[in-house]
């Protein structure tokens, strides 16, 4: 007969130790430099790698563990959402625009970040940011793959949602997003992590979830909800990786001090592009709203950012050179934002409107000082526009800014009334931006820029030529369904008919 | 240096003149009316005489604005790459040194209907 033997349990302390930093060994074959041929082009200076600290000690087995209970749970609520008709429970359909935004820029930005994080966790050498990374790879693949199949229920009832993957690539309004990514994952490793792990994961993040994730909790949209509870803990992780990374990079040797700062400068002012979006989403698309994207930049952009700043300042860094410039436009941007949205909708894959008398109201109490002084003007005439039977479309196409690739739809920091011109000259060659950031960023390295994909200009050339017809059928948009205004779209008859038979006896 | 890279990078620019079938791109931005979220992108042949692009594309796109009317295109203050600039009517966009992605822009002072002062 077979005794029974306790199984020996390893300490926490002796299994972390086991499952990661003794995974990694000395090379023998190849120099480390041939193994790990990225790490000096960027300037960086690393000299101790086990001096990178994990504060979750988290094994690749419990990683697993962890992370099966929780697909579990979301697929459960999924399911219930879809079997009770989750999608008639949305305060109105106005709503999904913001969530179609999200699917067709965002989410495959996640996509994007589990691509970039699989790539430096091999360029790495130390062991410690190569497990840290893996599991963030495979936490951003999953948030793609769970926010796409949260949002695919509305594809089944609702238009716009069909071809978001066409939309992410093609269309004109997601390419703010797609370049950030792409301009990240084509940077080297320490940057990108600089990037995505620093100023998106840990200061940019919670300007785009946390009213995103609300938005949906205040609107009805169980599915989106419960997608955000799946990803909370991994964010958490996310987060405290980025700030890890900040802190070693710099107190590996003086001399990265510039060139962090630099990239902070950076990728603050791009992300802070990307969040023009969000403000739009925040002050216009939601019908019922959590609060204005200027409250959510006061608690955490000037709050939370601040303390962020004030902490890293025993280390010399400064806080991002576009702050001032941003704190300005925030009052501004998403008035900016949905009128162009609005005069462009024949080429969005989401509906706009104009904001009846009641938002405008709200608008006015949350921007006191410029929204009847500025945009309130533009708004009435542009309903009255369309009342006469002429509603606004500008087939004017839009100036793209050469490095966030948005319209400029911006106006100068320092006078809302005169939009922000900036040019400048790269080998002969004109270049358009829509702010001093932007066009810093080009000017520091104008050889990645210049090959910047603008959706607008390649509107004119192969393949498309110039036909508006032809354009639409290459970015998978159908005409009529999934683009226009609100007012009078199929999405409005329907949730209104459905809701109607969910409701009431008629 | 003009990038980061590991070795010598030199790139080809997306959006050269050549891939625009003989046009090039103009943009128009009329100073202070902004009920038009952007500057305008315009194609355009560079031989379109300049009148021919305030009086047809430009002035199409105008019309939304109450003011579009009231413009006195013999009075404006024209800038090009932000210098006070004066276009010859007559002549084509290359002859008036319109280059590709030149970025035009007028004023109408005491025209501003949506504008607070």
């Amino acid at each position: 007969m077979d005794m029974k033997v306790a199984k020996k349990k390893l300490g926490l302390k002796d299994k972390y130790k086991l499952m990661t930093r003794d995974l990694g060994w000395e090379p023998s074959y190849h120099s480390k430099d041939e193994l790990y041929p990225y790490m000096n082009y960027e300037g960086i200076k690393i000299h101790d790698w086990d001096k990178w600290e994990d504060p979750f000690r988290l094994t690749m087995d419990a990683y697993w563990k962890y992370q099966a209970e929780k697909e579990r749970k979301f697929y459960a609520i999924i399911d219930a959402h879809a079997q009770n008709n989750g999608h008639l429970n949305l305060t109105d359909a106005r709503y999904l625009s913001a969530l179609k935004i999200f699917l067709q820029a965002i989410s495959p930005g996640e996509y994007a970040a589990h691509r970039g994080f699989a790539r430096v966790g091999r360029e790495f050498p130390g062991v410690g940011p190569q497990v840290a990374c893996q599991m963030q790879a495979i936490d951003e693949i999953r948030h793609a793959q769970t926010q796409i199949h949260a949002m695919s229920n509305y594809n089944r009832y609702y238009n716009g949602f069909h071809a978001f993957a066409d939309q992410r690539d093609r269309i004109w309004y997601t390419s703010v997003a797609r370049s950030f990514f792409d301009d990240s994952m084509s940077a080297g490793p320490f940057e990108f992590m600089i990037a995505i792990g620093f100023s998106f994961e840990y200061v940019l993040t919670n300007l785009l979830f946390v009213p995103f994730m609300s938005g949906a909790a205040y609107n009805g949209d169980m599915a989106t909800v419960t997608f955000g509870f799946s990803a909370q803990s991994d964010e958490a992780r996310h987060m405290t990786l980025g700030l890890e990374v900040i802190k070693f990079i710099l107190e590996q040797d003086p001399d990265n001090l510039p060139i962090v700062q630099n990239w902070i400068d950076k990728w603050f002012w791009r992300g802070f592009r990307v969040l023009g979006l969000v403000s739009t989403m925040m002050d216009y698309m939601l019908p019922k709203r959590v609060m204005s994207w200027r409250e959510a930049w006061d608690i955490y952009g000037v709050e939370n950012g601040g303390a962020l700043f004030k902490d890293l300042a025993r280390y010399g860094i400064k806080p991002p050179k576009g702050w001032d410039d941003a704190e300005k436009a925030i009052d501004h941007m998403s008035h900016q934002f949905m009128l162009g949205l609005y005069q462009w909708s024949f080429g969005t894959s989401f509906h706009s409107w104009i904001p009846s008398d009641a938002d405008m109201d709200w608008l006015a109490g949350k921007y006191p000082d410029t929204f009847d002084k500025h945009y309130r003007p533009r708004w009435k005439h542009i309903k009255k526009l369309a009342a006469a039977g002429t509603p606004f479309k500008n087939y004017g196409l839009a100036r793209l800014c050469q490095t966030c690739q948005l319209p400029s739809v911006f106006t100068e920091p320092d006078d809302p009334t005169l939009t922000c011109h900036r040019e400048t000259v790269y080998k002969g060659e004109k270049y358009q931006f829509c702010s001093d950031g932007c066009q810093h960023i080009f000017e520091n390295e104008p050889e990645k820029y210049i090959q910047a994909w603008l959706p607008m200009p390649q509107l004119f050339q192969d393949p498309i030529k110039g036909d508006l017809g032809e354009w639409m059928k290459w970015v998978s948009l159908l005409d009529g369904k999934d683009n226009g205004d609100y007012a009078g779209s199929e999405d409005q008859k329907n949730f209104e008919a459905w809701r109607g038979l969910a409701t009431t006896n008629q | 240096m003009t990038v980061a890279a590991i070795k010598e990078y030199l790139a080809v620019p997306r959006d050269r003149v050549e891939n625009f079938h003989g046009k090039q791109l103009v943009y128009v931005s009329w100073d202070h009316h902004l009920l038009f979220a952007s500057p305008f992108l315009l194609c355009l042949p560079p031989e379109t005489p300049f009148r021919e692009l305030v009086n047809g594309p430009l002035g199409m796109l105008l019309q939304p604005d109450p003011d579009a009317a009231a413009i006195d295109w013999q009075h404006v203050e024209w800038l090009k790459s932000g210098q006070p600039w004066t276009p010859d009517f007559d002549a084509s966009l290359a002859a008036n040194g319109i280059g590709h992605k030149d970025q035009l822009r007028f004023r109408t002072p005491g025209l501003n209907s949506l504008m607070a002062a």
